[in-house]
């Protein structure tokens, strides 16, 4: 039997963590795209769209993120589609995220006075038009902390993709401690590199929220 | 070869996913009702800045809360028992859904306690009531009633979480899923149901809590 150092199990987590950062971000860059769609539906003068977007936003934050994720894994491959976990854990957590942002900022865009849509609508710009020049922009400045907020809980999120045998930083904390027999140290680790990843975004987060609420 | 859904076949199961139902309420209960007992020590720890506890909670709330429920998990049932801690997988789900909750609900009902006016206190002590007494009537009440419907998604949330719980062989609704997956191959079918159930679960439990938030913590006034 081979022995484990401590470097070593700490050199293999930190080579797995790339994998958490990365998927992170894939799924933030991704989910933020789909939820402004989201949004601009949500809060579309259409009922009907607005209809579809309350309930993709109901089914995706109204269950769990690992249902969602088997859905996508073993779904997808029943219609002949070869998913990979990495497939399967991109596209879940696009979902996921897509809909708690699109929810986020659909509360950013409602705190626009109502005279800044009447005094854009008078001017004779489009939906889009008040969107992209009046609204947005505004709603941007709010929608900052928030976000940063929220992207704490993605990256915990990426955490349940080990399950379908996605290897990031919990997958590998899982094989290293069923070959090292030390799942406290291992885990302990695991829990410390999420740490380090979230704590300075939940700092960042909080300091952003008090100096917003100073501005105002 | 075009795949046909069966969904006919799940309902030999159905004893299987009604056990997995109850397993995962019975565990979103146990985690909700300790875990916001948890969270109301901490927010008068953390607001009125007891010395030492105070400290204490504010390190425990960060670390939850900057790391994922399933690391949390499975610290608790593989890492704990090197330090003589033993727990079987229903007691280590439970334990890690209180931790978990405990520290959100801390942060949520602090913000409600720091809300309630100062002058309220003041306007109780003249009435000469006791500190307990003005904590009791006068601060609790107050805050959870602020901070219900925000204290209410995040037992939602952890009760989605909780699937992560058949990880470690907890026997809740995904474990069920799970088992009845890999007897009849039929894993779509099995987890479309169970996600409508989850969802069925979310849309109740966020009944029952609002009703919950009326009646009792608001005392059954308008």
């Amino acid at each position: 039997m081979t022995d484990f150092s401590t470097w070593d199990i700490v050199r293999n987590l930190l080579m797995a963590a790339r994998w958490t950062v990365l998927l992170s971000v894939f799924a933030l860059v991704c989910g933020g795209v789909v939820g402004v769609a989201v949004l601009l539906m949500r809060s579309s003068r259409r009922r009907s769209l607005r209809t579809v977007a309350i309930c993709y936003i109901e089914v995706f934050q109204g269950t769990p993120l690992l249902m969602q994720l088997f859905l996508l894994f073993f779904g997808l491959s029943l219609t002949g589609v070869e998913v990979s976990p990495w497939t399967a854990a991109g596209a879940a957590l696009t979902l996921f995220t897509s809909a708690y942002l699109a929810e986020i900022w659909r509360g950013c865009v409602d705190a626009i006075p109502r005279g800044q849509w009447e005094a854009s609508s008078s001017l004779g710009l489009s939906y889009v038009e008040q969107m992209r020049y009046v609204i947005l922009p505004q709603a941007l400045r709010i929608a900052i902390a928030p976000t940063v907020g929220f992207s704490v809980q993605v990256v915990k999120a990426t955490a349940v993709t080990s399950i379908i045998g996605f290897v990031e930083l919990s997958k590998a904390g899982a094989m290293i401690s069923n070959a090292t027999f030390a799942p406290f140290t291992v885990y302990g680790l695991v829990g410390l590199m999420y740490f380090c990843m979230c704590y300075p975004l939940s700092l960042y987060a909080k300091k952003l929220e008090r100096t917003m609420n100073v501005s105002r | 070869m075009a795949y046909t859904f069966d969904f006919s076949s799940l309902w030999e199961y159905r004893a299987f996913f009604l056990q997995g139902v109850l397993g995962t309420l019975v565990l979103t209960v146990i985690g909700t009702v300790l875990g916001v007992a948890v969270g109301i020590l901490g927010a008068v720890a953390r607001a009125w800045q007891l010395p030492v506890l105070a400290q204490l909670y504010a390190g425990y709330v960060e670390l939850i809360r900057n790391t994922p429920f399933l690391v949390q998990l499975f610290f608790v049932f593989f890492g704990l028992p090197s330090l003589g801690f033993r727990l079987d997988a229903w007691e280590a789900a439970a334990l890690a859904m209180i931790l978990n909750l405990g520290a959100y609900s801390t942060e949520i009902i602090r913000a409600g306690i720091e809300a309630v006016p100062n002058g309220h206190l003041e306007a109780a002590a003249a009435l000469a009531m006791s500190r307990f007494q003005i904590f009791r009537h006068v601060v609790l009440r107050q805050a959870l009633l602020k901070i219900w419907p925000a204290l209410s998604s995040q037992i939602v949330i952890v009760m989605l979480g909780s699937s992560v719980c058949s990880q470690i062989s907890a026997e809740e609704l995904t474990f069920g899923a799970n088992f009845i997956q890999s007897r009849n191959f039929r894993a779509f079918e099995v987890y479309l149901l169970a996600t409508a159930l989850y969802f069925l679960l979310a849309v109740a439990l966020r009944q029952s809590l609002a009703w919950f938030g009326r009646r009792v913590v608001g005392g059954g006034r308008p």
